[in-house]
């Protein structure tokens, strides 16, 4: 079954509902059997990377989630903080992020946005595919809702899944074999997000 | 393009969905459920619901009502209305509210932002205030739905604000509320410039134009209660949005990628 990984950070109602909604089962857990088990994986995360960080490794839940999305490539989507856990860390703290996708989480980089956007970009983006992906499958003038004030910033420019522009173009989506990442919230994005998740629990 | 937020903001009052003017005369609009699955429909940027009866009555949010409307919101939903504790905050955000908006309490102890924000994040966080004239011409925040002169300036108090861990400033002019005369430009202007997190502004919103002017002079984002809920100018109770199309012509500016 596709599964929600609860660490204790996030939404999680929010993104179970939407699930429910497009007729996806799924469960919310913090065992490290139903992880095992697990169909799919979406890890969710928000507030500071560093919080996330310490609470996903308190959970003792880090080895099971290397072994099924490393060793058995159970297809993995991380969303907002859950996608910057991947990258190596980030300039927000400290702590080691999971570091499945060569990168890093950089702050927006204020001397190059116009006075006029504020960070964090909180907001309806729309976000400019950089290559195919069955994640937006049949999706047109896909907008998402963002809230972050730290963005990605990738090694290999192949695991870019997709971009957006606040004030630059930065990195809102990646994707490397069955680890795939969005910055934004397709949770909380009607059916531009009922869709990427229906293609994420259908497609992979 | 850079997308505004239009936000639709919906008052509750006794359970049922209400619109003021100058925070009085509040006529019913009919249920907030429905309401709000009608604006889902319309796909709209975010909404925001504020029980305006709770702190009045001196109860907590209804978390039962709140969890029903935000089983039908597929949008971002922000939540004020009575929010005096960090449990009702977790509580809110666990039913999958994302923004708990805070008022009064904000008022009483500004200290309790500071509570909230280490807790749920800054992005969670959104400071409601509504402002009036006094007696000699200033600016002044107001507690209790617009009943209580806190005496407290609106610059002053959002800085403070920011500086306590508020992501965002809801900023409500309570003499334009309901009176489809435009924004209160001066005052938008004001506050935006004094801080550097997102300002939302409401209070008497006609027009796509009058938002363009909101944005013009600092917002952020821009919410409306009668426009949205009201056909004028009988104001008949008639739901609307405006169109994707109508929101990029007339509102969304181009931004310049160097």
């Amino acid at each position: 079954m596709l599964t929600i990984v609860d660490y204790g950070v996030g939404n999680l109602a929010s993104m179970q509902n939407m699930l429910k909604k497009i007729g996806v089962p799924s469960r919310i857990t913090s065992a490290e059997a139903q992880i095992e088990s697990a169909t799919k994986i979406i890890l969710p995360g928000v507030g500071a990377f560093d919080t996330c960080a310490a609470k996903l490794s308190e959970s003792g839940l880090l080895p099971v989630l290397n072994e099924v999305v490393l060793k058995r490539g159970i297809t993995v989507l991380g969303v907002c903080v859950g996608m910057q856990l991947f990258m190596r860390g980030s300039e927000e703290g400290i702590l080691p992020g999971l570091g499945w996708i060569d990168g890093r989480i950089v702050r927006f980089k204020q001397e190059l946005l116009p006075s006029s956007l504020k960070v964090p970009h909180m907001g309806w983006t729309d976000v400019l595919p950089a290559k195919k992906s069955l994640l937006f499958t049949n999706i047109v003038d896909a907008r998402y809702y963002f809230v972050h004030s730290y963005h990605a910033e990738v090694v290999h420019q192949e695991d870019i899944l997709v971009n957006a522009d606040y004030g630059y173009r930065f990195v809102s989506g990646v994707e490397r074999k069955n680890i795939l990442g969005v910055q934004f919230h397709p949770e909380k994005s009607h059916r531009y997000g009922m869709k990427l998740l229906e293609n994420f629990a259908k497609l992979y | 393009m850079k997308r505004i937020r239009v936000i639709p903001s919906l008052l509750i009052q006794n359970g049922g969905l209400v619109k003021s003017i100058k925070f009085k005369n509040h006529i019913y609009i009919g249920d907030p459920i429905n309401a709000v699955k009608v604006f889902n429909d319309k796909e709209v940027d975010e909404i925001v619901v504020l029980d305006i009866s709770a702190t009045q009555e001196g109860r907590p949010p209804d978390i039962k009502a709140i969890k029903e409307i935000a089983s039908e919101a597929f949008m971002p939903l922000g939540y004020g209305g009575g929010i005096t504790t960090l449990a009702e905050v977790k509580n809110l955000i666990a039913i999958g509210v994302e923004k708990v908006i805070l008022n009064t309490s904000a008022l009483k102890n500004p200290n309790f932002i500071k509570q909230i924000s280490d807790y749920v994040g800054r992005q969670s966080i959104v400071i409601s205030m509504d402002v009036k004239k006094n007696m000699w011409g200033k600016y002044r925040v107001y507690g209790n739905n617009g009943t209580k002169n806190s005496d407290l300036d609106p610059i002053e108090f959002a800085k403070l604000m920011e500086a306590n861990g508020a992501g965002e400033i809801l900023l409500n002019a309570i003499d334009r509320d309901g009176t489809f005369e435009g924004f209160d430009e001066v005052l938008i202007k004001a506050v935006s410039s004094s801080i550097n997190i997102p300002l939302v502004a409401v209070g008497g919103a006609s027009s796509l134009e009058d938002f363009r002017k909101a944005v013009q002079a600092g917002a952020s984002a821009v919410a409306a209660g009668g426009l949205f809920v009201f056909q004028r100018p009988h104001r008949a109770v008639l739901i609307s949005y405006p169109s994707q199309k109508d929101l990029k012509e007339e509102l969304f500016f181009p931004v310049d990628l160097d």
